[in-house]
């Protein structure tokens, strides 16, 4: 899923103060940021009462609407909330940026700021640590690294890793990360494949991923 | 041929030193620490934005050495730089004089003076290798372009006996030699035992016979110093003796910097009775003047000429 974080409060606030805000349509998302604790329903209303808070000790008046689309990346979605957004001054929208691009794109005219910091295509374990597992690289070879990915879980990007600063499991940079390639080697003796480990993987060709100016794609 | 590889080839123990280039645009540090260095080694390495921490350019201190008539190691790490950048900066390189290039995949930008910084990571230290030997071999840039005059040098890697897993770190040298390493300098040397575990790795898979290995050895200048590298370098491995044996010099009243500068040499006769060993580099990071002390005492001097 698309995993997200709130913008602090104050962030958010100074955005709707600069853009002169008093009627603020706050649009939450019902898919991955629900999953993420950082724009579903409950996160809407939370962020709402706070709002609501600081606007009163502040002695500006703001009215806030609330609304939770099923999904704010598909017009089809986004179309319901089209009497909403009419109404507002602005939409804050606690979606992830392809949300709040495609919102944008739907209601031309009208203000549409993000209450989100869009972090990374990941999954999360039990004690709800969410962990970047894809970069949306667009040539994906999870089929060579025993299902781990290289290019988000090594720091450097590496395809002939671990590098020497890889030390018990960890990676260099922090000892908060595991080390992408230890994984990627204990998975694939797991699996049985640690000799394919071995082999030199040759210079990437990038021009699949992110340096190619925005990416296309026609749907059949 | 380079001077190194000279060496190399001709069976003698071989001594590679270190120079860090300044923080700012004074050549005359260069050149200064070049005067203490000259002769003491057959080729110095030049580090490249060391530990992320911007510096002089290595290829433009690699030249201000060939002037002073040393011979440069140009390191180059792919963390700065993508393809296109590394392949105009080795043609450069080559062009003004250097012969040998450390392909690295380079500290990550965290660690250094902009941690701000977008890495680029294009290449790793594996790519960066076959792409250089490729330019010399098949005179061919990574896209294939064709060239005249091809880059001549003599190519290094590094590798890290002490970084884990350490099943991996002999196949990992072994995957370096098949991309074109000619040398390696390891990691600093301080776990011997480890060290001689991983070499006797190395000889079983036949890579003594394939590529030059030069140990990395480094005067440990106070126990502060050693402690330091033990707890916050990652991949650095000091044992508690010689922790032990610089904080009593200092106990006794002696000077710990000698202390570091005799475990040092101790390490280096200690890797001269090791299978495989080809040569010592001596990285005596921003204390370039213990060099000379080291390779003397060491019965390294003097070094044959090129
Ligand atoms: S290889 Fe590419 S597509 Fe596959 S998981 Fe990694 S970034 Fe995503
Ligand atoms: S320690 Fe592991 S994850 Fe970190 S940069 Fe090195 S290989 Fe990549």
């Amino acid at each position: 899923m698309i995993v997200g974080q709130r913008k602090p409060i104050d962030e958010i606030y100074a955005m709707i103060v600069a853009n002169d805000v008093k009627k603020l349509l706050l649009g939450g998302c019902g898919t991955c940021v629900t999953i993420s604790f950082a724009g579903g329903e409950k996160e809407v209303a939370e962020l709402t009462a706070a709002l609501e808070l600081k606007a009163t000790s502040d002695g500006w008046t703001l009215e806030i609407t609330q609304l939770t689309p099923l999904r704010q990346c598909e017009p089809e979605y986004t179309r319901e909330m089209a009497d909403a957004v009419k109404a507002a001054d602005a939409v804050l929208s606690l979606s992830c940026g392809v949300g709040v691009q495609t919102l944008a794109a739907e209601f031309p005219g009208k203000r549409v700021l993000p209450g989100v910091n869009t972090m990374m295509l990941g999954s999360h374990s039990p004690d709800r640590l969410f962990i970047e597992y894809c970069g949306a690289c667009g040539d994906c070879i999870l089929g060579e690294t025993g299902g781990i990915c290289p290019i988000v879980r090594c720091s450097k990007s590496m395809l002939n890793g671990p590098c020497g600063g890889s030390v018990n499991g960890k990676c260099e940079v922090s000892p908060d990360i595991g080390c992408g390639w230890q994984l990627i080697f204990d998975k694939l003796n797991e699996l049985k494949l640690g000799a394919t480990w071995d082999e030199v993987t040759t210079a990437r060709d990038w021009r699949p991923s992110w340096h190619g100016g925005p990416r296309r794609l026609e749907s059949k | 041929m380079s001077n190194l590889q000279r060496v190399l080839e001709s069976g003698k123990f071989a001594v590679t030193s270190e120079l860090g280039p300044p923080r700012d645009a004074d050549a005359s540090v260069v050149i200064e620490k070049a005067k203490l260095l000259k002769g003491q080694s057959d080729a110095v390495n030049i580090t490249d934005n060391q530990t992320a921490i911007v510096r002089m350019s290595s290829i433009a201190a690699a030249k201000l050495l060939i002037d002073e008539g040393l011979e440069p190691v140009v390191q180059m790490t792919c963390r700065d730089r993508n393809r296109l950048a590394m392949q105009a900066d080795i043609l450069g390189a080559a062009a003004l004089g250097a012969k040998n290039l450390l392909c690295l995949t380079g500290d990550h930008q965290k660690f250094g003076d902009h941690p701000q910084a977008k890495g680029v990571w294009d290449l790793d230290s594996i790519q960066l290798l076959q792409m250089v030997k490729a330019m010399r071999d098949d005179k061919k840039l990574l896209g294939g372009q064709e060239m005249a005059v091809a880059p001549d040098l003599f190519i290094g890697a590094a590798e890290n006996p002490f970084a884990d897993p350490f099943e991996l770190r002999a196949r990992r040298l072994a995957k370096k030699v098949a991309a074109g390493a000619q040398f390696i300098q390891t990691q600093i040397v301080y776990n011997v035992p480890k060290f001689e575990k991983w070499m006797e790795e190395v000889r079983a898979l036949g890579l003594d016979k394939k590529v030059y290995i030069m140990a990395g050895i480094s005067p440990l200048k106070s126990a502060g110093m050693a402690k330091y590298m033990k707890n916050n370098v990652p991949g650095m491995d000091v044992p508690d003796e010689y922790i032990a044996r610089m904080t009593a010099a200092k106990d006794e009243g002696r000077e710990p910097k000698e202390e570091g500068i005799a475990i040092a040499v101790e390490l280096i006769e200690k890797m001269k009775t090791i299978p495989g060993i080809a040569g010592v580099h001596v990285m005596a990071i921003e204390w370039e003047e213990a060099v000379p002390d080291i390779v003397k005492a060491a019965g390294l001097l003097p070094r044959p000429m090129g």
